[in-house]
């Protein structure tokens, strides 16, 4: 048995508690949680099945924790778990669940697979059993501080480009800042219209924010990979940066996982509340636009027939789901809902990590049918999200399925609406 | 056969009941000290609460209906699955004769239903349960994920509904066999509660509960 072997059922041991031991019993095998996962809708492959990517986890459960387990293992009805079953688990573990929970808002005994696999991975990684690119990612996120190796420079070498272009200043380092700004390192090297387009809503709302050089990234590698120890690196570089300013709340941007890190795992992996809040982007936005702190011009509503995929982890795992339609409904007049959205939305597919592991692209683009079929059923030919993550992933599906659809971001499409006061008050005149 | 039927019968009724009930109460306080004594899951991502809607109390409510979307997926197990477990419920507190051994057990008394419901409702159990156990039998996903546990567990609990259909109907059996297999069928029954996948009578409720609190205070109603 090897060393890494032992540490990671160590770890696994560590992750059970009251809940989990409550959903393993309750779990009757009625396969109900199948129907809500799209690698198993979209594959028919049984081995997706949401709770059988759990077996391990199970095994050891039921022949640790359980005395039935015990006596089955010492009779010799129950197999030892072994490293090479884990290590043939990688896939279904990594590559086909994007911890997206949707098998948890449908299981009739209210288990909740998705949590499990986040907890399998912590053993999984341990063992040594995480894809490669996966781990790459992790480790330019501990020691370049960004899983794609983005540095402050770039940073703000984007920054004065932006700042030229829409003629305002982007704050960096303001010491007592209201809110705290952080990026995903996407964002700042692909889509950094979403930099100029917070930029521009908080100028008009006259908020007091901030981005900080030495905590500005978003993503925490540590979350998808499954090691809660780098997960707390991640994390506390940000408490770090906020402290350092003085910040009251910090914002996530439109990155799924990042808002889960910290706001929901965040105060876990510190063992203690953070010292501030954490909202995401849209939270903030919304608020804004409700205390009456922008503002858009009823009259020039885009008319596009559009429609909004929830990011997983924003919405059903968020609880953020009212925010982006009631700004949606602010700025557009032809918004179309999915059948399946908010708390069942379906997933990209790319979620959870799955978009750094190269080996999961066929999977990836398979699942995409799903998505595909619901843009398809709205009949839009623009969709929104609120995620970079979610929007590569449904550029890159809408490009391989050579389909006549762009995708937006929601914030820049709020900002894109901004008018003055002085600006609407001119024209109802 | 009709001494070795009454003297079947007598044991089940005695002795066999009094060793169900016993290993059911000890095997039911194990299970609960096995899940409960673990440590509880970390509260602190209540620090970031916001919560909207829902509750853990919600959720275990909730999850009795089919959530959106998903009937067209499964027909056949949402609804034989609601039928059986339903009409399990009914014919096992609403027959009078059950009443009265309740009532002989806890003093507890309340009304039944006429013979007549209870009879349609058994028959619609036997047929719900058949189809439950065509669908884990067809159903790609669900034979997929059973083993023999599952289906032994079927059998457990579809025992107890067809002896006791066959004793209330006095068809197949001599009404004295009848009734001691069924007592009998149904001591089994309690006796794998504990220690098979029929602990969801129990843990399904607290699994709802820690499944809709967690999403609860993230403003999800789950």
């Amino acid at each position: 048995m090897s060393a890494s072997f032992t540490r990671a059922i160590n770890v696994l041991r560590e992750q059970v508690d009251a809940s989990v031991a409550s959903f393993f019993s309750a779990c009757t095998h009625c396969g109900l949680c199948s129907e809500a996962c799209l690698f198993y809708t979209e594959t028919g492959d049984p081995n997706y099945i949401p709770i059988y990517k759990l077996e391990p986890f199970r095994h050891l459960y039921e022949q640790d924790f359980t005395l039935a387990g015990r006596v089955k293992h010492i009779f010799g009805l129950s197999p030892e778990l072994t490293d090479v079953a884990l290590a043939q688990w990688s896939e279904l573990v990594y590559d086909s669940c994007t911890l997206c929970g949707r098998c948890a808002m449908v299981c009739p005994v209210g288990n909740n697979p998705g949590a499990m696999v986040r907890k399998l991975r912590e053993g999984m990684s341990v063992a040594g059993y995480a894809p490669d690119s996966l781990v790459d990612a992790t480790q330019r996120n501990v020691h370049l501080g960004s899983a794609m190796g983005v540095s402050y420079k770039t940073l703000k070498a984007q920054l004065i480009h932006l700042e030229t272009d829409i003629g305002l200043t982007v704050p960096v380092d303001v010491q007592g800042a209201d809110y705290m700004l952080l990026l995903s390192s996407m964002e700042i090297v692909q889509f950094p219209e979403f930099i100029s387009a917070v930029t521009r809503i908080f100028h008009q709302a006259g908020v007091s924010w901030t981005i900080s050089s030495t905590a500005f990234e978003a993503s925490n590698s540590g979350i998808q990979i499954g090691a809660s120890d780098i997960a707390q690196q991640i994390v506390e570089r940000t408490i770090k940066g906020a402290q350092a300013l003085g910040v009251k709340t910090v914002i996530t941007p439109e990155c799924g996982h990042s808002y889960t890190a910290l706001r929901w795992e965040g105060p876990t992996l510190m063992g203690k509340p953070l010292p501030f809040k954490v909202r995401h982007i849209l939270e903030v936005v919304d608020q804004l636009h409700q205390q009456g702190r922008i503002h858009f011009d009823p009259n020039t509503k885009d008319t596009r027939p559009l429609t909004y995929h929830d990011p997983c982890q924003i919405a059903r795992q968020g609880g953020v789901i009212e925010a982006p339609r009631r700004l949606l409904n602010a700025v557009a007049s032809d918004f179309r809902e999915m059948a399946a959205h908010g708390k069942m939305n379906w997933c990209c597919g790319g979620g959870g990590g799955v978009s750094a592991i190269e080996r999961a692209d066929p999977l990836r683009s398979t699942v995409f049918k799903k998505k595909k079929q619901q843009i398809e059923e709205v009949g839009v030919h623009t969709v929104v999200s609120a995620c970079s993550n979610c929007r590569m992933m449904l550029e890159q599906g809408i490009e391989d399925n050579s389909m006549d659809v762009e995708v937006i971001s929601l914030t820049e499409l709020v900002a894109d609406h901004l008018v003055s006061v002085e600006q609407t008050v001119r024209d109802v005149a | 056969m009709n001494a070795f039927a009454t003297e079947l019968l007598l044991w089940v009724k005695g002795p066999g009941f009094t060793i169900a009930v016993i290993i059911l109460m000890l095997g039911l306080s194990i299970r609960l000290m096995e899940i409960f004594g673990m440590k509880a899951p970390d509260k602190l991502v209540y620090s970031q609460s916001n919560r909207q809607s829902g509750s853990g109390v919600q959720t275990i409510f909730r999850r009795f209906l089919i959530p959106k979307g998903m009937l067209s997926r499964a027909p056949g197990i949402y609804l034989a699955g609601i039928l059986f477990h339903i009409g399990y419920a009914v014919v096992f507190f609403l027959f009078e004769p059950h009443i009265a051994l309740l009532n002989n057990l806890t003093g507890l008394n309340w009304q039944g239903l006429p013979n007549s419901v209870i009879d349609f409702v058994a028959v619609m159990t036997l047929f719900s349960m058949i189809v439950v156990l065509v669908c884990r039998m067809g159903r790609r996903a669900m034979r997929f994920l059973s083993d023999l546990e599952d289906y032994l567990v079927w059998l457990l609990t579809f025992l107890p509904l067809l002896t006791g259909f066959v004793a209330f109907r006095h068809v197949l059996l001599p009404y004295t066999w009848a009734l001691a297999l069924h007592l009998l069928s149904v001591e089994l029954l309690m006796i794998a509660i504990p220690f098979t996948k029929l602990m969801h009578t129990v843990t399904a409720f607290s699994s709802r509960w820690y499944n809709g609190d967690i999403y609860s205070r993230k403003g999800v109603m789950s």
